[in-house]
């Protein structure tokens, strides 16, 4: 039952071969055999339960969504009306909020069920998911490595077949990263088309919550429930969704696949790059052109990046006071005192060394320098994107310089650990679409190739990628001991 | 040496909307403790704010009745501070691209009129407010304010004594309550000041260094704490002082500023755009929309009155004073057809002296347009006398009744009818031989005498006019 996809899931739930009620135990029994992934914070086995019989009786009924009684998971960053959301942080270990994500609304009004709060990075500052409060996360295909960040739980989870599928958040690669690194599929929509609305902010301007599925076709099906204008998120954007799933046949030929220099040259592993290059050549074999283009900024996007934010965070997480909500101090002596203890022992290293940065490069006489100057590159490297994609139907690069690393590897380098999303990090800049898809494996270990297309492109990234997924199945492959 | 002093002004307008600028919680003031404050308000995590197309309304309406540039494109920012009552750890102003731009407002004072320019007017969100007593040591924290639409209007430095600056505020107090944008009640602060001080040698041209006296919340305490400063300033310079730039606190038991910050203290408030909202941009369509809802401006009012209705300077400033009180006078003299005169003495005499002693505005106002009109009507046409029509007013105060209703229970109709009149003044000239005989041995005086007889014995419902009239050919 665990290995089917959404839309399998759907057909035997419809055709009553299982019930939600069957389903939603079998995760939550795998949930219970896996937790040396350290996948979930929260697992809300009572109210998954619940949630599959009011599911059972909705299929009965014949009111049945696609997701209704399909068990999936969210990432610990959006938020659910009376379940804890920690955002992988000691700050809101405590914190239920009053209301749920728009997104999360949207699951529950199409039925799905939920088991559970997956790991993360703490306040999704990580590109390894170590940060975490809860501790770091496993990745499937070597436990000693790591899954990937921030998203890294979902990731875990859902290659693991701890859930059907999951929610993840991209702020600068946090969907993609972890995808590749689990052999997954995941996708970043352009920003504005899922609502920001009770997904704790990270840096607001760049962060856009998404699927991660195990195949193209159920990135569609999820993303058909989470995307659309939200009025209370004023970044959301108003245009139609159209139907995901009603091009996902269309033939690649003609397709024109730019390839850019600077995704191709130093600092990719040389094995990686020889699986991408078979997998372009798939796309060849399929009908596709490709074109060498160049991105001539794409390398200040990191900069840039580590400037903007910062920036945003530091002012993001200033709600965390020890005031309202979430964690306090023992006995604090005055206000100062409150303040500086209970962020001071609430917030993890990698979220302090962010605030710092971001409080720094807004300060008066820094401001134009860094906060002003990184915002002119953010429209360089947007300038980019759009010229690259007016004469190509899709970007095609890697998604992370290597396979998953050692868990510790990376954690006292920082600035390595930020390389790790070069790839990834200037299309959160330029706020346009982008994918991972399963592309093969280097000694054992999955590799994702990347699509990235124009403004609201979705259903042409997940045709783009169904098409590659109908001749390959790398997308297939199950980590061994989680068949 | 002589000084010249230096003052701008920074007024923050709480704007009258509903609902607070970012979220859909409600405004009202007195609500108990926190009953008001939204998720968003709370700033609890994942929440966003929405902005109200309200509040834009009502700032862009501020702007045209200033003559501002409204800007095309304005931008709000985060002002990043730690402190208790922001929930959010920043506040979401405007910074680089204020909604509204440079325009002015005139003011007078000693009759001199005197353009005082504004630099810009922005929007953004007020603070909560933190409660120190009551909680034994601790403070209380009550969020029904955040996030409630002010509008900061920030002058030129403009004003040159304490004089000025109260007209400043006077006149921009008004204007807010004329354009509807603000309540204006400075007790509740939703009309509050802070003020930047300085003095300089007169004829210099550089400014002295300035001192912001902050949270000033009415129009006494504005020219005192401004006069105290400026004593404070003068003092300090003269015996070899220098004045520091720096935030004060004016406290209006003592009387005096203290002050509360200096500028190296100052908070680096690390402004940038917020990213929650987009840019605001207003249109030619919208700005023409506003414009057909600006209402009547106070100077183009009062000017209107002088020469249409040819009342006096004090009864025009005192009926201009609220749009309400205007419309009302306007109402009253188009109904009674009585004269601007009669309606305007009425207006400011009678009814404001009742609505002062009960504590009422005109809009709560017993007796409405329509009833005083109907009660002018009658004195106008000599139904009654001015005296009788007191009485009446006493009674459409106290009941619901229409002037002609009292009138006719009350059986208080004048009376014209001379036959009547002059039988009772040969009635009273009879009775009275010895007051008719020091009359007419010149002792003018005695006129009043019959005229009150008369009047008692009528009930004070004769028609003054005709009793003078009979009692002139009588006597």
């Amino acid at each position: 039952m665990h290995n089917k996809t959404l839309a399998e899931l759907s057909l035997g739930l419809q055709a009553k071969t299982f019930s939600s009620v069957e389903l939603t135990q079998c995760f939550l029994d795998r949930i219970n055999q896996h937790q040396q992934l350290n996948a979930y914070i929260t697992v809300t086995t009572e109210l998954a339960m619940a949630q599959a019989k009011a599911a059972d009786q909705r299929i009965a009924n014949g009111t049945a969504d696609l997701l209704t009684g399909i068990p999936i998971a969210q990432k610990d960053i959006f938020c659910t009306q009376g379940v804890v959301t920690t955002c992988g942080s000691k700050m809101l270990a405590n914190f239920s909020a009053p209301y749920n994500a728009t997104v999360v609304d949207k699951f529950n009004l199409a039925g799905a069920v939920m088991l559970g709060k997956l790991n993360m990075d703490e306040f999704a500052m990580g590109s390894s998911n170590e940060t975490s409060y809860f501790g770091a996360v496993r990745n499937p295909w070597n436990i000693n490595s790591v899954p990937g960040g921030s998203s890294g739980g979902s990731a875990a989870a859902v290659s693991a077949r701890l859930a059907a599928s999951a929610t993840g958040t991209d702020t600068g690669g946090s969907i993609r990263q972890p995808a590749a690194l689990c052999g997954i599929t995941g996708l970043k929509p352009t920003y504005g088309r899922v609502s920001r609305y009770g997904m704790i902010a990270y840096a607001s301007s760049l962060d856009q919550g998404g699927p991660m599925t195990r195949s193209a076709e159920d990135a569609a099906i999820m993303l058909q429930a989470m995307a659309g204008f939200d009025e209370k998120d004023s970044t959301s954007v108003d245009v139609p969704v159209p139907d995901y799933r009603a091009n996902l046949n269309k033939s690649l030929v003609g397709l024109k696949i730019g390839l850019p220099k600077e995704f191709f040259g130093e600092g990719l592993d040389e094995n990686v790059a020889a699986t991408l290059v078979t997998a372009i050549d798939e796309y060849r074999r399929l009908g596709a052109e490709i074109i060498d283009i160049s991105m001539p900024n794409l390398k200040l996007a990191i900069p840039a990046y580590y400037v903007i934010a910062p920036a945003e965070c530091s002012a993001n997480l200033s709600r965390f006071d020890g005031v309202r909500y979430g964690y306090r101090c023992d006995n604090p002596t005055d206000l100062t005192d409150l303040y500086t203890r209970s962020r001071g022992e609430a917030f993890g290293k990698e979220v302090k060394r962010r605030i710092l940065m971001g409080t720094y490069a807004l300060s008066t006489g820094y401001y134009d320098a860094y906060y002003l100057k990184a915002q002119k590159i953010r429209r360089l490297i947007s300038e980019d994107f759009k010229a690259a994609l007016a004469s190509v139907d899709v970007i095609m690069g890697p998604v992370t310089p290597s396979t998953a690393f050692g868990i510790g590897e990376k954690m006292d380098d920082p600035i390595a650990m930020y390389l790790s999303d070069i790839y990834t990090i200037a299309i959160n800049l330029a706020g346009v679409p982008a994918m991972s898809i399963p592309a093969g494996f280097v000694a054992g270990m999955p590799v994702g190739l990347q699509l990235i297309g124009d403004y609201f492109s979705e259903d042409r990234l997940l045709n783009i990628a169904h098409q590659y997924q109908q001749v390959t199945d790398w997308h297939n492959f199950i980590p061994t001991g989680f068949e | 040496m002589e000084w010249e002093t230096v003052i701008g002004l920074e007024i923050h307008t709480q704007l009258s909307t509903r609902s607070k600028i970012f979220s859909g919680a409600a405004t009202a003031y007195g609500a108990e403790p926190n009953t008001q404050a939204c998720a968003v308000d709370l700033g609890l995590p994942g929440v966003l704010p929405v902005l109200n197309q309200e509040a834009v309304r009502m700032a862009v309406i501020f702007g045209m009745a200033i003559e501002a540039n409204i800007a095309p494109y304005s931008v709000f920012a985060r002002k990043n501070y730690f402190y208790p009552d922001l929930p959010k750890g920043y506040q979401i102003s405007q910074m680089d691209h204020p909604i509204v731009g440079v325009g002015h407002l005139d003011i007078e004072v000693d009759g001199v009129i005197k353009r005082i320019g504004v630099t810009r007017a922005h929007l953004e969100e007020d603070a909560g407010k933190s409660l120190h007593e009551d909680f034994h040591g601790l403070t209380g924290i009550d969020l029904n304010r955040a996030g409630t639409p002010l509008l900061e209007i920030v002058s030129e430095p403009d004003m040159r004594n304490a004089k000025e600056a109260v007209a400043y505020m006077r006149k921009l107090h008004e204007l807010v309550r004329y354009l509807g944008i603000c309540d204006g009640n400075m007790q509740e602060g939703s009309f509050r000041c802070d003020a930047n001080v300085s003095v300089r040698p007169k004829g210099q041209v550089e400014f002295g260094t300035r001192a912001e006296i902050k949270n000033i919340n009415s129009f006494k305490f504005v020219e005192k704490a401004i006069n105290h400063e400026v004593e404070r300033q003068i003092a300090l310079l003269e015996s070899g002082g220098k004045v520091v730039q720096e935030t004060r606190l004016y406290d209006s038991v003592k009387d005096e500023t203290r002050s509360m910050r200096s500028k190296e203290e100052a908070n680096d408030y690390r402004y940038f755009p917020d990213p929650d909202l987009l840019p605001v941009i207003i249109d030619e369509a919208f700005k023409a929309q506003i414009k057909t809802e600006l209402p009547e401006l106070p100077d183009a009012k009062k000017q209107r009155f002088k020469v249409d209705y040819q009342l006096d300077e004090e009864s025009v400033a005192i009926l201009t004073a609220s749009r309400a009180l205007a419309d009302y006078f306007e109402a009253v003299n188009k109904k009674s057809g009585c004269e601007a005169k009669l309606c305007a003495n009425w207006i400011t005499g009678d009814l404001s002296a009742a609505l002062n002693k009960a504590g009422l505005d005109i809009s709560a106002s017993p007796i409405n347009d329509e009833r005083l009109s109907g009660l002018l009507t009658r004195i106008g046409d000599g139904t009654i006398s001015g005296k009788i029509a007191k009485q009446v007013f006493e009674l459409l105060w106290q009941s619901a009744a229409s002037a002609d209703d009292i009138i006719a229970e009350q059986g208080l109709t004048q009376i014209s009818d001379t036959g009547a009149i002059v039988a009772i003044i040969d009635k009273i000239i009879a009775d009275n031989p010895n007051q008719v005989e020091q009359y007419r041995s010149g002792k003018d005086k005695m006129f009043a005498f019959f005229v009150g007889q008369v009047m008692k014995a009528m009930q004070g419902k004769a028609n003054p006019a005709e009793v003078n009239k009979i009692l002139k050919e009588r006597l």
